[in-house]
């Protein structure tokens, strides 16, 4: 790799990539286009210790807030998902101190009574809705506030199911509230005290617990490395577009 | 006209006898409405400080969002409700600047220019229903019941948004009267209830509720009426510590106006939820046979 002027990256003498100039924390690099803020950030010389997980957008570790010249908007999104810009101004914001209630979840109800309780702040939302602005994730975050304070918390959960827990809006909100925390709290006690039980999922572990799956398992404990590459690689998927009555060849354990 | 109904918080949490009883008597009226399928709180109280425009969001997405789904006619009941989103409709309407800082800050809501109409579902009936129409549909008649209309502070004041004649308001009067009731002209009936101060004075605000029992009291009232849930909190649920402080008085069960046109329309008793009134509610209901036993 050579530089052949401060704009255009040579690789191997074929491979022209234009450098755009981005302004990480202030400070100006030419980093290459198409390549996302994570990548930048490292191709400019940073290392991630924290505030990467997964760099495929479901983790929530690398919130990025970022400006572009001439807006005054905030814009957000996940380091390992955005795509650079030129000129844009950015940060990383990989914590951000929220308020996490402690609760007793066994003696907690799923009613809107228990969040406010463990949630006061709750009823400060003035329905400003910078927080949905605020969502990496496209997440309707003051709707779901708005479905608790109105004791829907089913709703709640539907509508936060895609929150990634990133913190976001909770630093963006005038009223001080943790939504992702308390959208949590609300998934938690939906998800365990109104949501009908999985009954398969018991007779699963009962299986379990009698060994349904013990010879199998210890076949592949015996496995070398290479062998379990092997077996890896020859495992039978369930393609993208199989329906309902897919199967898969081996069905011992159906 | 398309009308769209915003319930409010309290009602879908600790009013549901106000909610279904409203929902039940709509339908039982055959009126074509829908409710609000996406809303947030109303903002509860009507900020009075002239530059506080934060406050005033909540109300006014409210707003907005009845005119998205095409509604020309928001209707609402609790007061405080009522209130908060047809005063800030008022200043979308009248005030050119703060329409254009709030259209502004809203920039991803379409903009909004007080195109939907506020009513409170009394003003609403009136209006928009008619109360012959009412009175053909009561199948029984709450005749003999002494009912004490309460507005409360909320439904008349500031004169602009009032539901009725800001000095003499007879509209609560004349919704009972269809309903076969006798209304009792009581003093109090437009004193504040005590409101929030339950919450941080509550001696101060157990004084207010005790005047306006008190008065209604005086006049004979079987039963007082009322549109709010802080108003009914106040003088329905807290009663038990107005009778401990005044242990001579006697209870004035005290009931949602909705709950009264429910049981006159014959919507059934489950929807109207007295579990959730003053047990003394239930009892005259029945001891009149206005309920079956």
């Amino acid at each position: 790799m050579s530089e052949k002027n401060s704009d255009v990256l040579v690789d191997d003498g074929v491979d022209t990539r234009t450098l755009v100039p981005i302004y990480i924390m202030g400070k100006k690099y030419m980093v290459p286009e198409a390549l996302t803020i994570m990548k930048a950030m490292e191709y400019a010389g940073y290392t991630y210790i924290r505030g990467c997980g997964c760099r495929g957008g479901i983790c929530g570790a690398c919130s990025t807030v970022y400006r572009k010249p001439g807006d005054y908007h905030i814009r957000v999104g996940l380091a390992c998902q955005t795509v650079v810009e030129p000129e844009m101004y950015l940060a990383q914001i990989p914590f951000y101190p929220a308020n996490r209630a402690v609760y007793d979840y066994q003696s907690a109800e799923a009613i809107a009574d228990e969040v406010f309780k463990a949630y006061p702040e709750l009823l400060r939302c003035v329905a400003c809705n910078v927080c949905t602005k605020a969502c990496p994730m496209d997440v309707e975050v003051m709707d779901y506030i708005s479905t608790i304070k109105r004791g829907d918390l089913e709703a709640a959960l539907e509508i936060s199911f895609d929150c990634i827990q990133c913190g976001l809006c909770a630093s963006r909100c005038m009223g001080e509230l943790p939504q992702y925390h308390i959208a949590q709290m609300v998934r938690r006690l939906v998800g365990g005290k109104i949501t009908p039980k999985a009954e398969h999922m018991a007779t699963m572990v009962e299986q379990i617990a009698q060994d349904r799956y013990h010879a199998e398992i210890e076949k592949l404990k015996a496995m070398s490395e290479d062998e379990l590459k092997a077996v890896y690689q020859a495992r039978e998927l369930e393609p993208a577009t199989a329906d309902e009555f897919w199967k898969p060849e081996d069905n011992t354990y159906l | 006209m398309k009308v769209s109904y915003y319930p409010g918080c309290t009602l879908k949490t600790k009013a549901r006898n106000l909610d279904e009883t409203i929902t039940g008597s709509l339908d039982k009226l055959g009126i074509d409405y829908f409710e609000l399928d996406r809303w947030n709180c109303c903002g509860a109280v009507f900020p009075l400080q002239d530059d506080d425009l934060v406050h005033l969001i909540a109300p006014v997405r409210n707003l907005i969002r009845a005119k998205e789904r095409g509604s020309d006619v928001l209707m609402t009941v609790c007061s405080l409700c009522y209130n908060a989103l047809a005063r800030a409709n008022l200043v979308m309407r009248e005030d050119e600047e703060k329409r254009s800082t709030l259209n502004t800050f809203m920039e991803e809501e379409p903009d909004y220019n007080g195109e939907v109409e506020v009513l409170h579902l009394l003003s609403f009936l009136r209006d928009k229903v008619g109360w012959d129409k009412i009175r053909e549909q009561v199948k029984t008649p709450l005749t003999g019941l002494k009912a004490a209309p309460y507005y409360g502070c909320l439904l008349q004041r500031p004169r602009e948004i009032a539901i009725d004649t800001a000095d003499t308001p007879e509209i609560f009067e004349e919704y009972l009267a269809a309903l076969g009731a006798e209304s009792v002209d009581f003093p109090a009936a437009h004193e504040c209830c005590g409101s929030y101060q339950i919450v941080t004075h509550p001696d101060v605000a157990i004084e207010c509720s005790a005047s306006i029992i008190e008065s209604a009291s005086s006049k004979e009232a079987d039963i007082l009426v009322s549109s709010c849930p802080l108003c009914e909190y106040n003088l329905g649920l807290r009663q038990k510590d107005i009778l401990a402080k005044y242990p001579d008085r006697k209870p004035v069960p005290s009931v949602y106006f909705t709950q009264l046109l429910a049981v006159a329309l014959g919507v059934t008793e489950e929807m109207c939820h007295f579990e959730l009134n003053m047990e003394e509610v239930r009892e005259l209901l029945l001891e009149r046979n206005f309920i079956p036993a």
